[in-house]
C-alpha cells in the first residue's frame, strides 16, 4: 500500500465525476432553451443509476473474476470481498475500493456521452431503462475484455491506456445507431438548431478539461512519472486539437469560434485517452493536431453530408476522436515511456497496428449490434421517441415539469 | 396601412420568416411571449409545489404593411406557421394609422418599406 498512489487515486475519481457535470453543461449550453434541463437531468440521472448499478453488479460484471475472457462473476457484486486491501492484478498499491470507485466513474460518464446524439427528442422513462441496459449489456462486457484481468482482448495485447475505445468509441459508435434508430428532431433541414448558451457549453468544456487529468493521469493508478506522463501528453494534446480546429474554421469560413476552439479541445483530449500512458509528450502534439483536423471534417463535412442529426456531435468527436486515438497509439506508442505497454509502428513494431485495429473493430461490432437490440427492445416495450406536442413545447416543460428560463419576472 | 400581429410557434420562426421573404415582406419585429388559448399550458412543480403557469411560450410576430401586402403576409404567415394542430396560434389585423421613418422624418407608405 502506498498513501501517495491511493491519494491520488481517490482524488483522480473526484475529478473524473465532475466531468459528467461538465459534460451535462457542455451539452446544455448547445441545446435551445427548451430542452436545457433535459440534458443536466440526463447526465445527472446517470450519476445516480448507474452510481447504484456500479455497486450492486455492474463493477463485478465488468472487473470481478474472469468467466473464459468474456465477462466477470458475480462473486463481487455488492462489493463482496472489495475491501481496504489492494487486489494486485489491478494495483498493488491502492485499496481495491479506491480501483472501484475510479472506474465507477468511468462507468458513469460513457452512457452519459450518448446523451448528445439523441437531445431533445427522447422519453425520459425509455431513456432510463436504456440506459441501465447500455451500461450493463454494453459497458460492463467491453470494460472486461479490454481492461479486466482475464479479458480476451487484453491478453491479445490491445493498449488502451484510459479508454479510447472502451469509453469513446464504445459510446460514440453506439449514439450513431441511436441517432439513426430514433430519427432527425423535427424540423431539421428547416429550423435552426442554434446553441442556446455558449457560455454553458465553455464552461462545460473548462469542468471536461480539468476532470481529464483525473480521467488520463489516474489511470496510471500511482502518483508517479507515468502519471505526469499522461498529465502532459493530456494537457499538450487537447492544446493541439483547440488550436486545429481554430485552423480550420478560419480556412474555410474566415473566423475561429470559441465553440469551435472548446470542440477541438475535447476532441483532443478524447485522441489522447489511450494513448496518454504510452506515447511521449512529443508525439501527443501530432496526435492532438490530427484530432482537431479528423473531428472537424466528422462534425463539419461528413454529418451534413450523410443528414444524419447526431445532435450534439458524439460520433464525430467522440468515435472519429477515440478512434484515431486507438490507431495513434498503435503507431507511436514506445515501451521507453512504458514498460508495460508495447512499442508501436514508429518503434519497429507494426503488428501492435493491427492489434489495435483487432480490438477496435471488435467493439465497434459489438456495440452496434448490442445498442441496435437494446433499442429496438425499449422502444416496443415503452416508445424511445416523446410525440409531436412534446417535442415541438420541448422535453423540460413535457417530461419533467419545470422550465429553466422564465419569459415573466 | 395594416398593423398584423401574430402568435406563432416558437419554433415555426424560420419557417415564417422565409415564407414572408418569399412573399416580399421583409420587415418584421419578433418578440418572445408567454400565452394561452384554449389548449391551456402546462403546469409546472417546482420541489412539490404546484407553480399554476399555465402558460406556453409563443413567438409575437409584428408586421407594418402597405394595404397591396395584407393578402400576400396573412398567406405566408398562414403557410410558414400552420401544422394543423392545436396551438398553432392567430393572426390579428388591425389598422394603422401613421407610420415615421426616424431617420428621414417620411411618412406613411414611404416610411413602411
Amino acid at each position: 500500500m502506498n498513501s501517495g498512489d491511493t491519494a491520488w487515486v481517490l482524488a483522480s475519481a473526484a475529478l473524473v465525476l465532475i466531468m459528467t457535470p461538465g459534460l451535462a453543461f457542455f451539452y446544455g449550453g448547445m441545446a435551445r432553451r427548451k430542452n436545457v434541463l433535459s440534458l443536466l437531468m440526463q447526465c445527472f440521472f446517470i450519476m445516480c443509476l448507474v452510481g447504484l448499478q456500479w455497486v450492486a453488479f455492474g463493477y463485478s460484471l465488468a472487473f470481478g473474476p474472469d468467466i473464459n475472457g468474456l465477462i466477470g462473476s458475480l462473486d463481487w457484486a455488492g462489493l463482496v470481498g472489495v475491501g481496504a486491501k489492494p487486489f494486485d492484478a489491478y494495483s498493488k498499491t491502492i485499496p481495491h475500493l479506491a480501483f472501484m470507485i475510479f472506474q465507477c466513474m468511468f462507468a458513469v460518464i460513457t452512457p452519459a456521452l450518448i446523451v448528445g446524439a439523441f437531445a431533445e427528442r427522447i422519453r425520459f422513462s425509455a431513456f432510463a431503462v436504456f440506459i441501465l441496459l447500455w451500461a450493463t449489456f454494453v459497458y460492463d462486457p467491453i470494460a472486461h475484455w479490454v481492461w479486466a484481468d482475464g479479458g480476451w482482448l487484453k491478453k491479445m495485447g490491445a493498449l488502451d491506456f484510459a479508454g479510447g475505445i472502451v469509453v469513446h468509441v464504445s459510446s460514440g459508435v453506439s449514439a450513431l445507431v441511436m441517432c439513426l434508430l430514433i430519427g432527425r428532431r423535427i424540423g431539421y433541414s428547416n429550423t435552426s438548431f442554434a446553441p442556446h448558451n455558449l457560455p454553458f457549453t465553455v464552461l462545460g468544456a473548462a469542468l471536461l478539461w480539468f476532470g481529464w487529468f483525473g480521467f488520463n493521469a489516474g489511470s496510471a493508478l500511482a502518483a508517479d512519472g507515468l502519471a505526469a506522463n499522461a498529465f502532459v501528453t493530456t494537457n499538450t494534446a487537447a492544446a493541439a486539437a483547440g488550436l486545429a480546429w481554430a485552423f480550420m474554421e478560419w480556412l474555410k469560413n474566415g473566423a475561429s469560434t470559441v465553440l469551435g476552439v472548446v470542440s477541438g479541445i475535447v476532441a483532443g483530449l478524447v485522441a489522447i485517452t489511450p494513448a496518454c500512458g504510452f506515447v511521449s509528450p512529443l508525439a501527443s502534439i501530432p496526435i492532438g493536431l490530427a484530432a482537431g483536423v479528423i473531428c472537424f471534417y466528422a462534425v463539419a463535412e461528413l454529418k451534413p453530408r450523410l443528414g444524419y442529426d447526431d445532435a450534439l456531435d458524439v460520433f464525430g468527436v467522440h468515435c472519429a476522436g477515440g478512434t484515431w486515438g486507438t490507431i495513434a497509439t498503435g503507431i507511436f506508442a514506445s515501451r521507453l515511456i512504458n514498460e508495460a505497454g508495447a512499442d508501436g509502428l514508429l518503434f519497429g513494431n507494426p503488428n501492435q497496428l493491427l492489434v489495435q485495429a483487432v480490438c477496435f473493430a471488435v467493439c465497434i461490432v459489438y456495440a452496434v449490434a448490442m445498442t441496435w437490440m437494446l433499442y429496438k427492445l425499449v422502444d416496443a416495450v415503452i416508445g424511445m421517441r416523446v410525440g409531436v406536442r412534446e417535442e415541438t413545447i420541448g422535453l423540460d416543460l413535457t417530461q419533467h415539469n419545470e422550465a429553466a428560463y422564465t419569459v415573466l419576472e | 396601412m395594416k398593423y398584423i400581429v401574430a402568435i406563432i410557434q416558437p419554433d415555426k420562426v424560420d419557417e415564417v420568416k422565409r415564407a414572408l421573404e418569399e412573399a416580399n415582406v421583409q420587415l418584421m419585429t419578433v418578440s418572445n411571449v408567454l400565452g394561452r388559448g384554449r389548449q391551456k399550458g402546462i403546469t409546472e412543480v417546482y420541489r412539490g409545489a404546484k407553480e399554476m403557469q399555465d402558460m406556453l411560450k409563443k413567438v409575437k410576430i409584428e408586421i407594418a404593411v402597405n394595404e397591396d401586402f395584407v393578402e400576400p403576409a396573412i398567406t405566408a404567415l398562414m403557410k410558414g406557421a400552420r401544422t394543423g394542430e392545436i396551438g398553432d396560434g392567430k393572426i390579428f389585423v388591425l389598422d394603422l394609422h401613421e407610420v415615421v421613418r426616424i431617420r428621414t422624418g417620411e411618412r406613411d407608405g414611404n416610411a413602411i418599406g
